[in-house]
């Protein structure tokens, strides 16, 4: 049975965190959530528990901690140790009503202000709908946030509030940027989200464990596949199994595709917020091309659900491999295509170079993972650290920046797209022949002219689709590196079909958390282009 | 050969309706203002860009001031928290206006089915095309948008449009 690590009570619990982070070097807090056991069938200590996940220094090992609390949901707030804690207690708040004491700002943060109620309970119904019918003013945030900045009364009301988003172009997606401006100098920034909260983490309690795989697609939509892999291969190390290696080939190849796809996207539009429009056409042909192979191999162009636990849906197409050649081949020229255009180029150095820049130590504190942390100079890539599916084997390189500004997000994008080339190559050549699914009737669908043609067969189907995956009880973390950094899953099982909860780690969520502290001070239009480098998926940070 | 003043100037002329004119300069110069939420304000990128080119149907101006523009596309799921942005931003278009719903969460509210999705963006503001999908094909935007194109034939400039609808924002 899978369990925490650490189970401790909660009045030594901020203890034991702040000496993890000191002694032990636990330095990095992954993520927080709480688990309400209402309805779990054995019996335990207290209805809420709190669960926290920390990685250490050498980024190998993940410690989960949990404690159970008592009547009064009450627990001192780590967000004085831990920057990433700010988000992540507020998301705990805002979704069981668990209360962190001293915490800067306890407030909703991805349902609205006139919500009543705690969406992740047990006892709030999945189909109870609240409306809203205003949008907040953010002034309870921001004039505390200009006083504590030293702002007089007066002085604040000569400053400049102005809102970027929700439905505003360089948010590329649902992000409410508050901004109090003096001429074009950002004085202070709130960060408001929550627009694409389209419960995601209910969903998962609802659906049996192969139905929440459409589910992961829409978290990045822009690499649906790299969710896909990383909620499956959760489920999949809680099963105890390990998928055939042709089967992890494939899901190399189609994961790595998917990240080009994804860093296509994001500098593709940041050029786009910098006025470079010829770039974004030049580059767009390289992905549209992949999206056909992507249609080809799964049926679907941006939501895939190309894997299945155990497996994947279908092998490759014959063809295949002169597709994904040719595919990879325009990738390059349209890399080489635009950096031709801004890597040489005053104006893109200008407004790119040492402007928006976060700092090693910040970055580390605030939870951020992936190009953005490795921009900053921080050699942390999952696929190094904790390898998977025979990526120490392959012979690529990790991409790091010196400066952390945007700069070098945008160079080490498009290094890491002819890092997974390199990547995607190997692995093509080394592809084994053999199957792609395992061999287990209680996870994997039977094929179909078993289904048709005698009982056993319908039986199983009829079996694995109504009662789903018996998944062993216990809780489990695992994470994958994604296009935005660490993407985890932590997963209660209580034995049966449907999880009793999934949480994601969503890596862009607590990038954006610290995204009001990254641009204050900063001019207007570079918090803009700060925003576009950073990559921040609606789906995913609001799920 | 026309009768009237086409039989006298030739083919320097042309005499047509003024309602005529206008639907024809209007439908094949759509401004969309797009509001892309999620996944499907992704795949828009995809129709806007070099292979698909909406620029082929006019409609390529794509402004993010709905004072701008006069069709707009919700691209993507809208949460109830989303939902007064939405009717806010709708109701700053000028009249003449029409709506696309793109995607399965724009019409019904797709596979979410829960607390915090709203189900169709048609219990907010009027719409006139639906596109299924999950995310729509690249084509099948196109086919709404010149749907959208057939229907603004039947404007006139004299008339007022009928608005009967009533949404759940609309007290």
């Amino acid at each position: 049975m899978f369990k925490p690590d650490m189970i401790v009570a909660p009045n030594i619990l901020k203890q034991t965190l702040i000496n993890l982070k000191n002694r032990d070097n636990f330095t990095l807090l992954l993520d927080i959530t709480a688990v309400d056991y209402l309805k779990y069938p054995s019996k335990l200590e207290s209805r809420f528990a709190l669960v926290y996940i920390l990685r250490d220094e050498s980024f190998k090992k993940t410690i989960s901690v949990k404690t159970f609390l008592d009547e009064s949901l009450t627990i001192d707030s780590v967000s004085d140790i831990f920057y990433s804690a700010n988000w992540g207690e507020r998301e705990t708040f805002d979704q069981y009503g668990i209360i962190f004491k001293n915490h800067p700002n306890l407030k909703r943060i991805l349902n609205h202000h006139e919500f009543v109620g705690h969406p992740l309970r047990k006892d709030y119904s999945i189909t109870h709908h609240q409306p809203c019918t205003e949008t907040e003013s953010l002034m309870d945030e921001m004039t505390p946030l200009l006083t504590s900045k030293g702002f007089t009364e007066k002085e604040q009301g000569e400053l400049m509030l102005i809102n970027i988003g929700p439905s505003h172009p360089s948010s590329h997606g649902t992000i409410r940027n508050f901004m109090a401006l003096e001429g074009e100098t950002i004085k202070a920034c709130v960060t408001e989200i929550g627009y694409l909260h389209r419960g995601f983490e209910k969903s998962c309690e609802n659906h049996n464990y192969s139905q929440i795989i459409p589910y992961t697609d829409r978290l990045n939509y822009c690499s649906a596949i790299l969710n896909n892999i990383g909620y499956c291969k959760t489920i999949e190390e809680m099963l105890g199994l390990e998928i055939t290696p042709r089967a992890q080939y494939i899901r190399v190849i189609i994961g790595e595709l998917s990240r080009i796809i994804d860093h296509v996207v994001c500098n593709a539009a940041n050029m786009v917020d910098l006025g470079g429009l010829t770039s974004f056409w030049f580059i767009f042909s390289a992905r549209d091309k992949a999206y056909d192979l992507l249609s080809k191999l799964t049926g679907a162009r941006l939501t895939n659900s190309y894997t299945r636990i155990g497996g994947l849906t279908h092998d490759l197409y014959d063809g295949f491999a002169a597709d994904l050649d040719d595919v990879l081949k325009s990738v390059e020229k349209g890399i080489d295509e635009v950096l031709s255009l801004v890597e040489h180029n005053r104006i893109f150095h200008d407004r790119t170079q040492d402007i928006g820049v976060i700092t090693k130590e910040f970055a580390l504190s605030a939870g951020i993972t992936g190009v953005n942390l490795r921009a900053s100079g921080v050699n942390y890539d999952l696929r190094k650290t904790n390898p998977y599916y025979f990526y120490d084997t392959f012979d690529f390189d990790v991409i790091l920046g010196s400066h952390g500004d945007i700069y070098d997000r945008f160079m080490c994008k498009f290094e890491e797209m002819r890092q997974s080339i390199r990547i995607i190559q190997q692995a093509m050549e080394r592809l084994p022949k053999g199957e792609i699914n395992i061999i287990a009737p209680n996870i994997v669908l039977p094929k179909k002219e078993d289904v048709y043609g005698n009982i056993e067969g319908l039986m199983n189907q009829f079996k694995l689709t109504f009662e789903g995956i018996k998944v062993p009880e216990g809780e489990f973390y695992s994470a994958s590196e994604a296009a935005n950094g660490e993407l985890g899953f932590y997963v209660v099982s209580d034995g049966s079909g449907t999880p009793y909860k999934v949480k994601c780690r969503p890596p862009s969520y607590y990038a954006l958390s610290a995204f009001s502290k990254i641009v204050e001070g900063d001019m207007l239009a570079d918090a803009v282009v700060t925003m576009a480098s950073m990559n921040f998926i609606a789906g995913e940070f609001d799920r | 050969m026309g009768l009237g003043a086409e039989a006298i100037f030739g083919d320097s002329v042309v005499t047509t309706k003024l309602d005529q004119a206008v639907n024809w300069a209007r439908s094949y110069s759509m401004w969309p203002m797009v509001f892309g939420t999620a996944c499907c304000g992704i795949e828009f990128m995809s129709v806007a860009a070099s292979k698909h080119d909406l620029s082929r149907f006019g409609a390529e101006v794509v402004r993010f001031s709905p004072r701008q523009a006069d069709l707009m596309i919700v691209a993507g799921t809208i949460s109830y928290k989303q939902a007064p942005v939405l009717k806010k931003i709708y109701d700053q278009m000028c009249e003449p206006k029409w709506v696309i719903a793109m995607g399965a969460c724009a019409s019904s509210g797709g596979f979410y089915d829960n607390y915090t999705t709203v189900q169709g963006i048609d219990t907010i503001i009027p719409v006139d095309e639906y596109i299924a999908g999950c995310p729509p094909r690249p084509e099948a935007v196109l086919d709404a948008i010149i749907r959208i194109q057939e229907r603004s034939q039947d404007e006139s400039i004299i008339k007022d449009r009928i608005k009967k609808y009533k949404g759940y924002l609309d007290v």
